[in-house]
């Protein structure tokens, strides 16, 4: 079998006054690059565009390799390429990484046109619709009239759900998954101490951290934040209370049991490949996110536009994004009439069961795709 | 596309018949919906928007296969996702024995729909009786499969325990289309004898949803 080689592109806007990125904080973002990748063709008809929004520490690069070399295919290679559950052969797929990110779209650690250094903390702080606004201008640009489904996990299906709210005739359906309409309480303080640490980091020096940058700090961050995607039987299953290379305590502070190794190791894995005022931002766009503040906290009435076709697809063993968030949400959507399934689906891996529980989420998205798609040729 | 699906429910007289009831271009809620083709049928011949509930994920999973829309729910909860008189028609076909309180999850169906097409499994009818009188054991028919022991039907009841609980209830009965063998003529002179199976047509009292 050949290999599924993909190019990342790049899409700049914003260099006039008129052009720039109007963002919810009030500010302009000038120069903005979009960093994205597509697979398949866009049928002549335009029908078949799919968008896959990727998750807080997520990328454009959601399927196949840059190179043959590539030790690691994208994201979510399992369900996205030719012959696959969203197969490309049939589809159109576009992914693009988040402004505010660090994955070859602007973000904190990109040059700010005005000053010709890096923003750092200067980069606005933006929300989830400015993010979705400027995934907009990357749709006008690939000439993308209508989505036939927007699909995503996590901050990826806040990014859907915004897209359903915000520009509700430009696609045929929304997927989204192990995700929530408003961020709870309990998701904000866990980002607020996941923040905290990169403070405190003495490495962060104000966001203007140069050759050593806060790894102490994102690591614990990463620690934390992993915690609240798995589950206590996930945890149980994977670790138990093994130890890590010994066979008795220790009786000091240093790493012992084969969980706390594994935090370590996923801590330190994320400061290679993420930055930390990225981190900064990212969370805060999704503690602000609430799509029902259009409609003082009625989430129905904020949905009213919607009028596309949803998939909801929650996991029971998800604390983070619990299965009554996206219930919540699924009974805004039957209030407005709209057309929806959900589906609670049984797993014990937490939050990235949405990761992990391929098979059963793939047959749903191909199944519920498959129906769209004929119903857009009337069939 | 209709002919096949129909071919596809030729085992479930009591769905046919509630078929046969539901106009074109409703509303209909089906309470455990399975694989939905009842709902697609619905759809594809009367134009009729359709949702269905189902509590086993694999039926959902199916569900969505069929191309109906679906929602993960058990009917031994409220049906708190609907306002009352949302839904032209609730389909419980074949259902209300399996769940915990049947007289709860009917005053539920009777708020949030209209109408309601509920086909019961008559316990009343000679086969499952004779099996009980004759066997002296718990009957095991075509409609009741299951032994006693592993059996998900915990409620069985008969046609005149279903008229007294409307009663009971004040829900209102508009018809009754008792289904058994042979043309139904047996059926249709002794139903809580002779069915096996009825649909009954209902309406919470109250909303004089009939006229």
């Amino acid at each position: 079998m050949s290999e599924n080689l993909v190019k990342p592109e790049d899409f700049l806007f914003g260099e006039s006054e008129n052009d720039a990125l109007e963002l919810d904080c009030g500010k302009k973002l000038y120069s903005v690059n979009i960093r994205y990748e597509t697979y398949g063709e866009l049928a002549p008809d335009g029908t078949n565009a799919v968008l896959i929004q990727h998750a807080l520490s997520g990328d454009a690069h959601v399927s196949g390799k840059h190179s043959p070399d590539d030790a690691k295919p994208g994201w979510w290679d399992e369900m996205i390429g030719p012959g696959k559950h969203l197969d490309t052969n049939k589809y159109f797929v576009v992914c693009s990484n988040v402004i505010g990110g660090c994955a070859g779209s602007t973000g904190p650690r990109s040059i700010d046109p005005k000053t010709g250094k890096l923003y750092n903390l200067d980069f606005p702080v933006i929300t989830i619709a400015d993010m979705v606004r400027a995934q907009k201008r990357l749709m006008e640009h690939l000439k993308i009239k209508k989505w036939l489904s927007i699909v995503g996990g996590s901050m990826g299906g806040m990014q859907a759900l915004e897209w359903a709210s915000a520009y509700p005739d430009l696609m045929e359906s929304v997927i989204p998954i192990a995700t929530t309409p408003r961020l709870s309480p309990q998701a904000i303080a866990f980002d607020w101490v996941g923040r905290q640490a990169i403070l405190a980091d003495s490495n962060w020096k104000e966001g203007n951290y140069t050759e050593s940058d806060p790894q102490k700090g994102l690591s614990i961050a990463r620690m934390l934040a992993h915690i609240t995607y798995l589950s206590d039987q996930s945890m149980a299953n994977k670790f138990g209370r093994e130890l890590q290379d010994a066979s008795s305590y220790s009786f000091a502070f240093k790493r012992d049991f084969a969980v706390e190794s594994y935090l370590e190791y996923q801590g330190q894995r994320f400061t290679e490949r993420f930055d930390a005022n990225s981190y900064l931002y990212i969370t805060r766009a999704t503690d602000y996110f609430d799509v029902s503040a259009k409609a003082d906290g009625d989430l129905a009435k904020a949905l009213e536009p919607v009028k596309c076709h949803f998939l909801v697809v929650s996991f029971s063993s998800d604390w983070l994004f619990p299965s009554s968030q996206s219930e919540d949400l699924v009974k805004a959507l039957l209030k407005n009439q709209c057309e929806v399934s959900y589906c609670e689906v049984e797993s014990s891996y937490g939050h990235d069961a949405f990761l992990l529980e391929v098979d059963t989420l793939g047959t749903m998205i191909s199944d519920f795709l498959r129906n769209r798609l004929e119903a857009v040729h009337g069939r | 596309m209709v002919d096949k699906l129909k071919k596809q429910l030729a085992g479930r007289p009591d769905i046919l018949a509630i078929n046969e009831i539901i106009p074109p271009d409703c509303r209909v809620l089906d309470l455990g919906c399975g694989n939905g083709i009842f709902l697609k049928l619905l759809e594809k011949e009367k134009n009729v928007w359709g949702l269905g509930i189902e509590l086993s994920q694999e039926k959902i999973i199916e569900s969505i296969g069929t191309g109906i829309s679906v929602i993960h729910g058990d009917l031994n909860n409220k049906l708190d996702f609907a306002d009352d008189s949302s839904f032209d028609y609730v389909v419980v076909s074949n259902t209300l024995q399996e769940v915990e309180r049947p007289d709860h999850l009917l005053q539920e169906v009777v708020r949030v729909g209209k109408k309601a097409l509920v086909s019961f499994i008559n316990f009343g009818n000679i086969k499952t009786r004779s099996q009980l009188l004759f066997k002296g054991t718990m009957p095991e028919t075509k409609n009741l499969p299951h032994h006693w022991y592993n059996t998900p039907n915990i409620h069985l009841g008969t046609i005149r325990d279903f008229r007294n609980l409307c009663k009971l209830l004040n829900i209102k009965i508009i018809k009754e289309i008792p289904l058994g063998r042979n043309g139904n003529i047996l059926a249709r002179a002794l139903p809580n004898l002779f069915a096996a199976n009825c649909v009954f047509e209902i309406s919470s009292a109250k909303t004089g949803a009939d006229s």
